[in-house]
């Protein structure tokens, strides 16, 4: 069985625009509290669909993008259906559909590992919903009461009398029936179905070539779109040659896209490749031409020195005990820009016409998608729609909507053809949303018993939500920034006990755009706190474990993931050489996303300073566990992610450009320098955690505090392939 | 017209003869299997086997191909998804987004082809394609589990 989440057919989308109890089957659902319509309390939502086959389509409205979400909330929803998990397949519902009925599926945006844990209750409420209505249909059919049957893999029984029916031959009759405003959900402790670790839903597919990505997707009558946006920060077309290539194999236009881009529409991509390449335009390089990472390290380094921050986090009054401390340790960090390179470059496939306009395209906002797209097609969204397709990577920047537009205004010029926009990847490295980068001042104060009494955090750098969502911001403050470090909540509690605190931010916002990055403030953040604390604890002459067990002990669940890799890896006793070479540990712990997490690597430097990262033992506490095998490949994954961005990744900027292009100028993590991953998976129940991004977060500063104790260096700047680890 | 002979049927096309031969079954065959991921040979999602040999398609211009020479892509790794490596894939549940899968069974399967019983050492060393979701354990065990299938 594999899932078909495929772009839909017109003859499919007029079928789903029927809405509920169509085509013998049956469509119904769950009310998004939050999205319910005053003056249609009876409306059906739709997460459940049985085929007269007994097939059960589950609709999931948040996008897959390789973390697993796909197969977790049909788990969560057949969970409370009690189907036969062999014949759920999947579907995602049209942002269109989503506006036409009062967003009945909630919210499509993912990220912020918010697929589980902010839809969990609807979904499962959908479930359950579907699973009396379809116990209620048989039970009415046999004059008999709903108590009286049971459900078994989608097969209905009513034990007293012998009689058996199926989901598949009620759907009909329970799609007539009211919604129940009351469902009880089960016990998790009652799970068969979500809390166990189930193959992906779309495996197969993705191992037999079959798995269709937006770049893959083709249309009757479709051409081929490239495009050259500016290469400068700010800057503009000034003017372009298009009769210089018109003559080129298969170019059919030259179309200006916004004032800062020219794509060429050919009958191949190749061909319209080609003629970007080679088509002759003139930069209006603008106010930033001149825009060096220099520039910007100054920059931040001024906010560093600033009298006053924006205050995220406080107690006590930590600038005095400073004053007053008998002993103060200083540091100072810094984190770069990051491209987030994604396998699968940003495309969008769109076809306008002046009444009606689609787009497909393989987005982590469907919603946001189909916005860009009415506004792009100066049509009002009713006559627009989007077809989401599974994502070749995500990681946040499919949460933009840039591309989306660019291939709207294509299409535009070219009324009724489909045409599909493919960057290059070098348009990829060159125009993302980057990781924001930031530099940090920390210092601590050490009284005379030589405890920690004080912590000044200062953070400067740029915020997202200033550059990207300005109306989200509080009171001129980015929470963003201050991701796991914050006094409580799902965003990251800062676990640490210090009586006299202070976490700051100086905003300082270069003209480079932002954006929400797998783990994105909470990784720096990470890094900032966890490999300072090693510094203190090395400079106070303490274990840095015990260290951290003294400052969280009235943090149970911090404490509880950092002792569970402690103990796993075996701290405190020594490691194993590897090959003739010591090995030494590093640890880190933090909360973020819903989820605490925490990480011990194990490391080896040679004498030439190359490191080899051997074994990382990494817990992951996120409440409930919807599919243990997949939190475990997510935790693996994000230190293949995390390491990619400790190790090499930054991106850098000289005359307003970027200047790493592909991946030979921007190298990530290969498996020759993957470390064995030991993933703990310990839900204590009672929350609700994200497990795509927390994990990211720990690899770094995990990483950097056994290089310390490898070398006795402290690496404070990233990424670590910039720093010279020879020893003499 | 030009003719390649893919997945054991002869083809016709009629890209330039500096098209990469990724675009030529991409575009013209409609073999979309193979992905784009960099064009410039450092990624491996375009892996295809070329007379049994990974080849990175993204930089072979298809005119270097001769019309005899045997191609394989994912489509035809196997005629019904049961190659060893699939089969251990799908048991370890290795994709993720999937987007690198294609090149990485590619690769994994011309490395089995030409040294069956590779060490995990051979394993590392041998497979540079790049995974951005971090796929790269399991693909190491799925290759390993192969190798015992």
């Amino acid at each position: 069985m594999t899932a078909t989440t495929l772009p839909r057919s017109p003859a499919r989308r007029r079928f789903l625009a029927t809405g509920s109890a169509t085509a013998g089957g049956l469509m119904l659902g769950f009310h998004v509290p939050m999205a319910q319509s005053q003056d249609t309390p009876g409306e059906v939502n739709a997460w459940v669909q049985v085929l007269p086959d007994e097939t059960v389509v589950i609709r999931i409205a948040r996008s897959e993008m390789g973390q697993g979400t796909l197969t977790g909330l049909a788990q969560l929803v057949a969970e409370e259906l009690q189907c036969d998990w062999a014949r759920v397949r999947t579907e995602y519902p049209t942002p269109g559909q989503n506006l036409a009925r009062q967003r009945v599926w909630g919210n499509f945006s993912t990220g912020g590992s918010r697929g589980v844990r902010e839809s969990h209750d609807y979904v499962r409420k959908g479930g359950a919903a579907a699973r009396l209505m379809l116990v209620q249909a048989a039970a009415d059919g046999w004059g008999v009461a709903p108590a009286q049957c049971s459900v078994d893999k989608g097969v209905i029984s009513h034990a007293a009398s012998g009689r058996r029916t199926t989901y598949g031959a009620v759907a009909a009759a329970a799609a007539k029936l009211p919604v129940p405003a009351d469902v009880a959900l089960k016990d998790p402790k009652a799970w068969t179905i979500a809390g166990k670790s189930l193959p992906r839903l779309d495996t197969v597919a993705k191992t037999n070539g079959s798995q269709v990505y937006g770049m893959d997707l083709t249309l009757p009558g479709m051409l081929n779109a490239a495009i050259r946006d500016c290469p400068v920060v700010g800057g503009k077309v000034r003017k372009f040659d298009a009769a210089a290539v018109m003559a080129m194999p298969g170019v059919k236009k030259v179309v200006p896209v916004g004032d800062t881009a020219v794509a060429v529409v050919a009958t191949t991509w190749w061909r319209a490749k080609k003629a970007v390449d080679a088509l002759p335009i003139e930069w209006d390089e603008g106010p930033h031409a001149k825009l060096g990472s220099a520039q910007i390290a100054q920059m931040l380094k001024a906010g560093l020195d600033a009298a006053d921050g924006l205050v995220g986090h406080t107690a006590g009054d930590a600038k005095q005990a400073l004053a007053g401390a008998a002993k103060v340790i200083e540091a100072e960090y810094g984190y770069p820009y990051q491209n987030h390179a994604c396998m699968e470059v940003m495309n969008a496939t769109a076809r306008w016409t002046p009444e009606r306009c689609e787009v497909w395209t393989p987005t982590q906002n469907g919603e946001a998608a189909l916005a860009a797209t009415a506004e792009a097609a100066g049509l009002p969204p009713a006559r627009c729609e989007v077809y989401k397709i599974h994502l070749g990577g995500g990681f946040g920047r499919r949460g933009a909507t840039d591309w989306v537009r660019q291939a709207v205004e294509i299409a535009k010029a070219l009324p009724g053809t489909p045409v599909k926009l493919v960057w290059s990847r070098e348009e990829d490295m060159q125009h993302g949303f980057y990781h924001p980068v930031t530099q940090c001042r920390l210092r601590a104060g050490i009284d005379a018993s030589g405890k920690l009494n004080a912590l000044h955090m200062r953070i400067s750098g740029q915020s997202i939500l200033a550059g990207l969502f300005p109306q989200n911001m509080r009171d001129g403050i980015d929470p963003v920034v201050f991701q796991g470090l914050n006094k409580g909540g799902a965003e990251g509690a800062f676990g640490y006990a210090i009586p006299n605190l202070l976490i700051d931010h100086a905003m300082r916002n270069p003209p480079v755009r932002p954006g929400f990055w797998r783990g994105v403030n909470l990784n720096h953040n990470a890094v900032y706190v966890e490999c300072f604390l090693d510094e203190v604890a090395h400079a106070t002459k303490q274990d840095p474990l015990a260290l951290r067990r003294q400052l969280l002990a009235a943090s149970p669940k911090h404490l509880a993931v950092l002792n569970a890799v402690a103990e796993r890896a075996g701290w405190g006793t020594p490691a194993k050489p590897v090959n003739g070479q010591a090995v030494h540990r590093g640890l880190a712990q933090i909360m973020g996303f819903g989820s605490y997490v925490a990480a011990c690597a194990e490391v080896s430097v040679s004498k030439d300073g190359e490191v080899t990262v051997h074994r990382i033992v990494a817990a992951t506490d996120c409440g409930h566990a919807v599919n243990p095998q997949q939190i475990e490949a997510q935790v693996e994954g994000s230190f293949a992610y995390g390491l990619s961005a400790a190790l090499l990744g930054e991106c850098t900027l000289e005359n307003g450009r970027f200047v790493q292009t592909n991946f030979h100028s921007y190298p990530v993590l290969l498996m020759a320098q993957m470390p064995a991953v030991e993933t703990i998976v310990m839900p204590s129940g009672g929350f609700w955690g994200g497990v795509g991004e927390p994990t990211i977060a720990v690899a770094a500063p995990a990483v950097l505090n056994a290089i310390f104790a490898a070398t006795g260096k402290r690496v404070r700047q990233l990424p670590l392939k910039n720093q010279d680890l020879k020893r003499a | 017209m030009p003719s390649l002979n893919v997945n054991g049927q002869v083809r016709t096309h009629d890209a330039e003869p500096d098209t990469p031969l990724l675009w030529v079954l991409r575009e013209e065959l409609g073999l979309t299997g193979t992905k784009y991921g960099c064009g410039v040979a450092q990624c491996g999602a375009c892996t295809v086997h070329v007379d049994g040999v990974a080849t990175r398609s993204c930089v072979r211009p298809v005119a270097s191909v001769e019309p005899t020479a045997k191609i394989t892509t994912i489509e035809g790794l196997s005629p019904d998804g049961q190659h060893p490596l699939q089969k251990a894939w799908v048991a370890l549940d290795v994709p993720q987004c999937g987007f690198c899968q294609s090149g990485m069974l590619m690769a994994a399967a011309a490395l089995l082809k030409s040294k069956p019983t590779p060490s995990v050492q051979d394993v590392r060393e041998n497979i540079t394609n790049i995974c951005r979701c971090g796929t790269y354990n399991r693909v190491q065990a799925a290759i390993m589990m192969a190798t015992k299938a």
